[in-house]
């Protein structure tokens, strides 16, 4: 049921998340002014009471463009006080530590950029403990340092982990939510629209309204695509090489016109762009249209994506050199702590936001409504 | 503190659609530009900020418009609502160059958007904003800071000083605190006196004290004043306004969009007394909305109340306050204040002289009551499945007509003629082409064209 926006009503700031977004979304149905910026206006037609799972939907639709912010009549000073990219930010971020396993660790690395930050300094020494202890008698390239099993002992299962307890909190938010039958349509739709990012364009595609208040551009999803692309390149450029180790017998190093340097390469220095991209642009905006709490956590998580591509980089650069043992357990100590905290960092926005967009795509178009 | 020791070329009093227009057409002619915005920056754009359409006249399907829409039907659209009460060329030529605006708009960074849901009947005469007026005016000011408008928010213009056939310059008052404004060429677009409760009540009468605005606190109508007391000429009956019946809970000023109700065909609203008064089905409501205002002001308290049962209340959009609920009419009618048995005694005779026969929510169903003194000649179904809805309307203006009479150059007259460097533009004029009713997106369309018109006779006055 609605909440009474009347002096008798509730004092705003003793409602949740969920009910503060819904008090706003209520407002915006009956608006509906900002339809063509995104998905998440016209998902919103379909009903007239929201549920809680309706608006952890719509909050992981919303790509925080902030379009629907500087459009609003209704925002403070007015007694309205609408902020619909901070009410869904916050919806979101609860949902993903909700939806975690353990939460607590969640709620941790969600919001701590110090904890991420003291998590990395531990695997950075475990790694130069290791390298030290398990030095293998032969061996190339950096393989001279650890061996390939070793390695693949080690991040195999801290790989896969992680993604089956992302897996798990899928299929509950997909519970949440109710979303039906996935076909492939849906699927395709959606990788269209993330491919695209299309709900970062604006829906005139000059952009959000990410870092120069009211102006539009598209600054950040351009970077946010360097640094997705980037990071599908270097995934690719490992897959590739694992493929090419087992099933090919040909071991690193690779020299540079090999698959895995021809996608690493590139991949990496578009992830180190990127990365440096979307924390200036980060720096540059209003904290307040995000989920203020989480700004640490999500600053950490971009400058640890940028750290695994530099590194990794670097480890190429250093070929051969004296830096390459130390460069290792580094370049080693950032993978492995974003790999383990793929369910706990915002790195899970991916996985969230592709099963929204899948949900999304699966409803019936939203109606053109009736005749008023 | 903002001091203007120059002289510019063209000084813009107010800061909603029809002033942004203005100036930015004269600064694009090359004229050195100050706009005067009353509002503080959060609230800048007046009534424009709650826009979402334009009403745009074409020949043939052109984004975001459907079908055409000719000048002809354009301007027989207009006579009707108001009753012929319109200046035939201005109104062609407002008309004429809507299309010319539309293209002009999007050069300056207004984005359109398809037809919201909701309002699928509009698509073809109406240009929807992407983001609403907000967003038309936010790119405004962007291009105006472009081309480099100076731009004064709180600069409350308290007087326009005139010697003989020239304004000299304006009085204003920035964040308080007195300053003078000299320039070479003057605009006025700063909108209706709505927000001036005294003045409606002393145009309309002391019911005007409940009377709710629904646009912005700002439009208070002091240049307006100060025209009309200089003896500009004027147009427009000064004791009307145009008023729709809104939910009762919304806030004094700047309700806007969401605090329309469209439940009135699926209701019966009485008054505080508990009693019907008007035909709530005569006619589709787009057709009606705009007389419920001036019905429910002419009720005790200026106060009406919509009831509806579980059988109606998924009809209508929702309103941005939920509906008062209850499980019977008399607990409905208790929650709402009113007197529970005379509440009921109406319901009672309302659904006995109801009849059968087939509902269509989307048509004039002719689905009417037998035999009472007031009747809904239209989706007329007993109010009889709990739970039970109710919703305070009461008025909410959205302008008024009385106004500044300008020409086809948007130039403001005095009795001896025209004063040579002032022009008017938007709400503040618009009397003289709508003399009384509405007709939806026409409002936008008399500030982009004549601003336009103001900007470049500005520009071409001092160049
Ligand atoms: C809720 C609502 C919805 C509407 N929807 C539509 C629609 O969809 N389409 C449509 O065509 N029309 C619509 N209208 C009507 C439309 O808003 C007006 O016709 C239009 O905005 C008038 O533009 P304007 O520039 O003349 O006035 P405004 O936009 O009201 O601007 C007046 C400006 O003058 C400033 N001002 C006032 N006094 C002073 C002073 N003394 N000194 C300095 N500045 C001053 C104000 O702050 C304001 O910036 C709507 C109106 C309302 C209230
Ligand atoms: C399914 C595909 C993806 C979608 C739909 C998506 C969408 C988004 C959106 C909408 C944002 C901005 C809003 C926000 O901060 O929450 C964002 C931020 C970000 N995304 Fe993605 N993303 C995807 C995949 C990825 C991948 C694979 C990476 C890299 C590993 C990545 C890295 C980032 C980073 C670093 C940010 C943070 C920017 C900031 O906080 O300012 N994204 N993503
Ligand atoms: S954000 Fe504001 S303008 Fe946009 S739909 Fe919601 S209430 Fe309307
Ligand atoms: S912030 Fe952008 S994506 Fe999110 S709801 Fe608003 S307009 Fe849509």
């Amino acid at each position: 049921m609605s909440l009474d926006l009347s002096p008798a009503g509730l004092p705003l700031s003793a409602l949740s998340a969920t009910q503060e977004a819904r008090r706003q979304i209520e407002i915006c149905n009956a608006c509906r002014y900002c339809e063509g910026f995104c998905s998440v206006f016209p998902a919103m037609t379909r009903q007239k009471a929201f549920a809680d799972g309706d608006l952890t939907q719509l909050a992981n639709l919303c790509h925080n463009c902030r379009g629907c912010y500087y459009a609003c009549q209704y925002t403070q000073p007015h007694e309205f006080a609408l902020n619909i990219p901070a009410a869904l930010a916050e919806v979101r971020v609860e949902s993903w530590e909700r939806l975690a396993r353990p939460q607590a660790l969640a709620r941790l690395f969600q919001t701590q950029g110090v904890a991420l930050a003291g998590l990395l300094v531990v695997a950075l020494a475990w790694f130069f403990w290791a390298l030290t202890m398990w030095r293998p008698v032969s061996g190339a390239g950096f393989y001279a340092h650890l061996a390939h099993n070793t390695l693949v002992a080690i991040f195999v299962p801290a790989f896969v982990l992680p993604l089956a307890l992302i897996a798990l909190s899928l299929r509950d938010y997909w519970r949440e939510v109710g979303g039906g039958r996935v076909r492939w349509a849906h699927l395709m739709r959606a990788f269209d629209q993330a491919a695209r990012m299309k709900n970062l364009s604006g829906g005139h595609g000059e952009g959000c309204n990410f870092e120069n208040a009211d102006r539009f551009s598209n600054h950040r999803r351009v970077m946010h695509q360097l640094m997705m692309y980037g990071f599908l390149l270097c995934f690719a450029s490992t897959s590739s090489g694992t493929v090419m180790h087992y099933a090919l017998g040909w071991e690193a190093p690779y020299p540079l016109l090999s698959l895995p340097k021809l996608l690493g390469v590139p991949g990496g220095l578009m992830m180190v762009a990127g990365a440096v991209g979307l924390a200036l642009l980060k720096l540059r905006a209003d904290p307040a249209l995000g989920a203020v709490r989480v700004w640490g956590g999500e600053m950490a998580f971009i400058l640890l994506l940028g750290g695994v591509a530099l590194t990794g980089l670097a480890l190429y650069a250093a070929t051969g050199s004296a830096l390459v043992g130390p460069l290792l357990a580094v370049h080693l100590a950032t993978v492995m702590v974003l790999f383990l905290l793929m369910p706990f960092s915002k790195m899970v926005h991916g996985f969230y936001r592709l099963a929204a967009l899948v949900a999304e795509a699966g409803r019936p178009a939203p109606s053109a409504g009736g005749d008023t | 503190m903002k001091d203007w020791p120059e002289t510019f070329d063209l000084a813009v009093v107010g800061g909603g659609n029809a002033a942004l227009c203005a100036a930015i057409t004269a600064a694009e002619a090359g004229a050195s530009v100050l706009i005067l915005e009353g509002a503080p920056k959060a609230y800048r754009g007046g009534n424009s900020r709650h826009t979402r359409n334009f009403r745009c006249m074409h020949h043939g399907p052109m984004f975001p418009l459907t079908g055409s829409y000719e000048e002809e039907e354009y301007f027989q659209d207009l006579m009707l609502v108001t009753k012929g009460k319109t200046d035939e060329a201005l109104a062609r030529l407002a008309i004429r160059s809507t299309e010319e605006c539309l293209p002009w708009m999007m050069a300056h960074g207004v984005r359109f958007q398809p037809s919201l849901s909701g309002t699928l009947s509009l698509s073809r005469t109406n240009a929807f904003f992407l983001g609403g007026g907000k967003a038309l005016v936010n790119a405004y000011y962007s291009t105006a800071a472009n081309l480099g408008i100076k731009i004064a928010y709180e600069a409350q213009v308290t007087h326009v000083h005139r010697e003989a056939d020239c304004i000299t310059h304006l009085e204003v008052e920035v964040a308080g605190r007195p300053v003078t404004v000299k320039a070479r060429a003057f605009v006025l677009a700063s909108g209706g006196f709505q927000a001036d409760i005294d003045w409606l009540a002393r145009a309309w009468g002391p019911a005007a004290r409940n009377f709710l605005i629904r646009g912005t606190p700002y439009n208070r109508g002091v240049v307006l004043r100060d025209m009309l007391d200089q003896g500009a000429e004027s147009v427009g009956d000064p004791t009307q306004c145009h008023a729709v019946a809104i939910d009762g809970r919304a806030p004094k000023y700047d309700g806007g969009i969401v605090t329309r109700l469209d439940c009135v065909p699926f209701s019966i609203v009485v008054n505080k007394e508990g009693e019907r008064f008007y035909d709530e089905g005569e006619d589709v409501w787009p057709k009606r909305y705009a007389i419920w205002g001036r019905l429910v002001a002419a009720q005790p308290d200026q106060v009406g109340f919509a009831l509806i049962d579980a059988k109606s209340i998924d009809l209508f959009m929702p309103s941005v306050f939920p509906p008062v609920k209850a499980d019977t009419i008399e607990g409905l009618a208790t929650a709402l204040g009113l007197h529970p048995q005379a509440v009921r005694r109406t319901v009672d005779g309302f659904n006995a002289a109801c009849t059968p026969g087939p509902f269509h929510p989307t048509e004039l169903d002719g689905l009417r009551t037998q035999g009472l003194k007031v009747p809904k000649t239209n989706w007329a179904r007993p109010l009889e499945t709990p739970p039970f809805y109710g919703y305070q309307l009461r008025p909410g203006v959205t302008f008024t007509y009385l106004g500044l009479k300008v020409d086809a150059r948007a130039q403001v007259h005095t009795p001896e003629g025209p004063v040579r460097n002032l022009w008017a533009a938007g709400e503040i004029m618009a009397g003289s082409i709508l003399g009384q009713g509405y007709l939806a997106g026409f409002g936008m369309t008399i500030g982009t064209v004549f601003g336009r018109i103001a900007g470049k006779e500005a520009a071409a006055h001092v160049a």
